[in-house]
């Protein structure tokens, strides 16, 4: 309230004012700083629409956008035991736990979902940051071993999604033995002869970096994302020197060989049923083309795979029917027999 | 010896026992009498204090820069050692050191960090922190061990993996990733020893093993204490109260079901006896070897995998 406010008389104030905007319909964006209206930030899936700087993204919104529409399901990971160390720092994890279950409504930090892309059977293992910054300790790391076992077992392929700080501290060495947990669960996939992918985004660090994230059959990376093992504090204060400016970036993996794809979030449904089809429909009718009934439009890069357009489910249908993907399915299984 | 602040009347009593035995070799007077009653003290006041270490104590046990490092085991228990240098890749990390051995007659492949003990040798080594270099090597190693079918043997000493702008350029998480997977997946046995500091990843990195031991008062953690108390407490002062609630001691983990055995220590501590440390080590890690040995490389293989898949699930 300034002066001017104060002294207008009602009945004009209701002109003059401003009406009350609720704060959350406007938001800058923390790159550009750009203002950004939610409703087309909701439609650009959170990315800037000004300078494409990738915001994070609810998890349930980041499943929603992969799956094939309504296809996928969540399943429950087992519980684990409950904060085992009995840890306390300024606060009990105990209380700090439940209080982030409340607010979070999950019951840990990943969400373990199956479901269909474009048709073929997918697993996806994907990080909720917002549940103490994405860290693992054991919910986590069963979270990642039950998404292998169903992948293997259904014959599907898993894609993780990390978005984490690294291990759960509070959670002491058993947090650490998640690592070569996760990295057992990625090999479960693997020796089945299944895909398994992984989808970088931000921030990827310590303890997760350094175990199932880095060792992807293929590795792909949100624009900008932040990668790497240590913080960059502690970098800074261990070598007194400037960082590089774009260390430790999608960008800067991809060229020092840790990244295969840096991918738009726009682009990444797309380029995930891709390569999921490449390496799991080892054959099929040269005049069909991925995820579009009519074949005109579908050289274009990013544009090749219609989404969530109905276009597909024609596409869908003849492929059941030519049975490409039973015979994929098969030989997964058949690998897990010998073995 | 560098001093602990917790052992200053262990050593003040040592102190006064080594100048009684000074005065009564130039006396005639026999204070042996007096000598022994003080060393049955000191014995009793170092045997009470190290029954009883807390946290933070261990921590600085586990640090100690007498204690025997990964070189003094090499020197002490291992013969013909024959270090193999590089990653045939990028180049050479002396922060991890590895190669072809001999313990108790049985061929060996051995690695582990080593810390350095003077100024010269702690730069040469980079403090016991490894680059990928050092991981990739690890690995290399390992693969050795496969073809020429011997076991290996870690020993673990590290702060952690070096935090570097060189080492995150060169792909650090992804060697560490790749050194955890390669122990999890190699056809031999493999065993490790935490010896001073498991610190995080970088320890990890290699310990991934068969058979894990502690030393009684090594350390293994997620983070150090410091940086526990940094993040959580918002103060690396709070150093003591992360040690302790971070569970790190060799007790901790053997109650928490993460490692298969303690190694005790001489009579306070492995720095002051470090040949009978040595002993020690090796005849417990032989003995591991034994019963690892004839082995089905699957077998083995599928094993160590549902060791750790079983870890920290529900009972």
């Amino acid at each position: 309230m300034n002066w001017l406010t104060n002294f207008i008389r009602p009945k004009i104030r209701s002109i003059v004012e401003a009406k009350e905007i609720p704060d959350n319909l406007w938001q800058k964006c923390p790159s550009c700083e750009g203002m950004l209206f939610h409703r087309d930030l909701a439609e650009a899936m959170n990315v800037c629409y000004h300078c494409g700087h990738h915001m994070k993204v609810p998890v349930k919104q980041r499943l929603q956008s992969l799956f094939d529409e309504g296809s996928w399901k969540e399943i429950t990971v087992p519980r684990v035991p409950f904060d085992p160390l009995k840890f306390k720092d300024r606060k009990r994890y105990a209380d700090r736990l439940k209080e982030t279950r409340v607010k979070t409504g999950r019951e840990d930090a990943i969400l373990v979902a199956k479901g269909t892309m474009d048709g073929l059977p997918v697993v996806i293992a994907a990080f909720d940051f917002d549940f103490m910054g994405g860290s693992m300790g054991a919910a986590v790391g069963e979270g990642l071993v039950v998404a292998a076992e169903h992948a293997v077992k259904t014959g599907a392929a898993l894609i993780a999604i990390p978005a984490s700080g690294g291990a759960r501290m509070q959670e002491g060495a058993i947090s650490l033995m998640q690592m070569p947990r996760t990295i057992i669960a990625a090999n479960m996939v693997k020796d089945a002869g299944l895909p398994y992918l992984v989808l970088l985004t931000d921030p990827t660090t310590g303890g997760v970096s350094a175990s199932f994230a880095m060792v992807g059959d293929i590795h792909i990376a949100e624009p900008g994302c932040m990668i790497g093992f240590a913080g960059k504090r502690v970098i800074q204060e261990t070598i007194r020197e400037e960082l590089p400016p774009n260390f430790q970036t999608a960008e800067y993996l991809q060229e020092h060989g840790m990244v295969d794809l840096v991918v738009p979030r726009k682009e990444l449904r797309a380029t995930l049923i891709r390569l999921l089809d490449l390496s799991m429909r080892k054959m099929r009718d040269p005049r069909q083309r991925l995820g579009g009934g009519d074949g005109d439009n579908a050289g274009g890069k990013g544009g090749r795979v219609a989404g969530k357009s109905g276009g597909g489910i024609k596409a869908k249908i003849t492929r059941a029917k030519t049975g490409a993907k039973p015979a994929n399915v098969n030989s997964a299984s058949r690998k897990k027999k010998a073995a | 010896m560098s001093k602990l602040e917790f052992e200053k009347p262990i050593l003040e009593l040592e102190a006064k026992i080594a100048e009684l035995r000074n005065v009564s070799s130039d006396s005639t007077v026999n204070i042996s009498e007096e000598i022994g009653r003080l060393q049955i003290k000191a014995d009793r006041l170092l045997t009470q204090t190290y029954s009883k270490l807390t946290a933070q104590q261990k921590v600085l046990v586990a640090r100690h820069q007498d204690r025997p490092h990964f070189l003094d085991y090499i020197k002490g228990c291992i013969e013909d050692f024959t270090p193999l240098a590089g990653d045939r890749n990028f180049g050479e990390d002396q922060a991890l050191i590895g190669g072809l051995g001999r313990l108790m007659g049985r061929s060996v492949v051995i690695m582990g960090q080593e810390k350095g003990n003077d100024t010269d040798s702690r730069i040469r080594h980079n403090f016991g922190m490894a680059r990928p270099e050092g991981y990739r090597k690890a690995i290399r190693l390992m693969e050795l061990a496969e073809q020429y079918q011997l076991p290996i043997v870690t020993l673990v000493d590290t702060a952690g993996a070096y935090p570097g702008v060189g080492a995150e350029e060169r792909g650090q998480a992804e060697a560490i990733a790749r050194s955890i997977e390669k122990c999890l997946n190699v056809k031999v046995p493999l065993v490790s020893v935490i010896i001073g500091e498991g610190g995080s990843g970088g320890a990890i990195a290699i310990a991934s093993a068969d058979r894990i031991f502690m030393l009684e008062h090594s350390i293994y953690s997620v983070i150090s204490p410091e940086g526990c108390a940094s993040i959580l407490w918002r103060s690396a002062a709070n150093a003591n109260d992360a040690a302790a609630a971070l569970k790190m001691t060799a007790e901790d983990l053997l109650e928490l079901k993460l490692i298969d055995g303690i190694i005790p220590e001489p009579l306070g501590g492995a720095h002051r006896q470090k040949d009978e440390m040595i002993k020690t080590l090796a005849t417990q890690v032989n003995k591991s070897l034994s019963e690892l040995t004839p082995w089905d490389g699957a077998k083995l293989v599928r094993r160590r995998q549902q060791k750790f898949i079983d870890m920290g699930r529900a009972a």
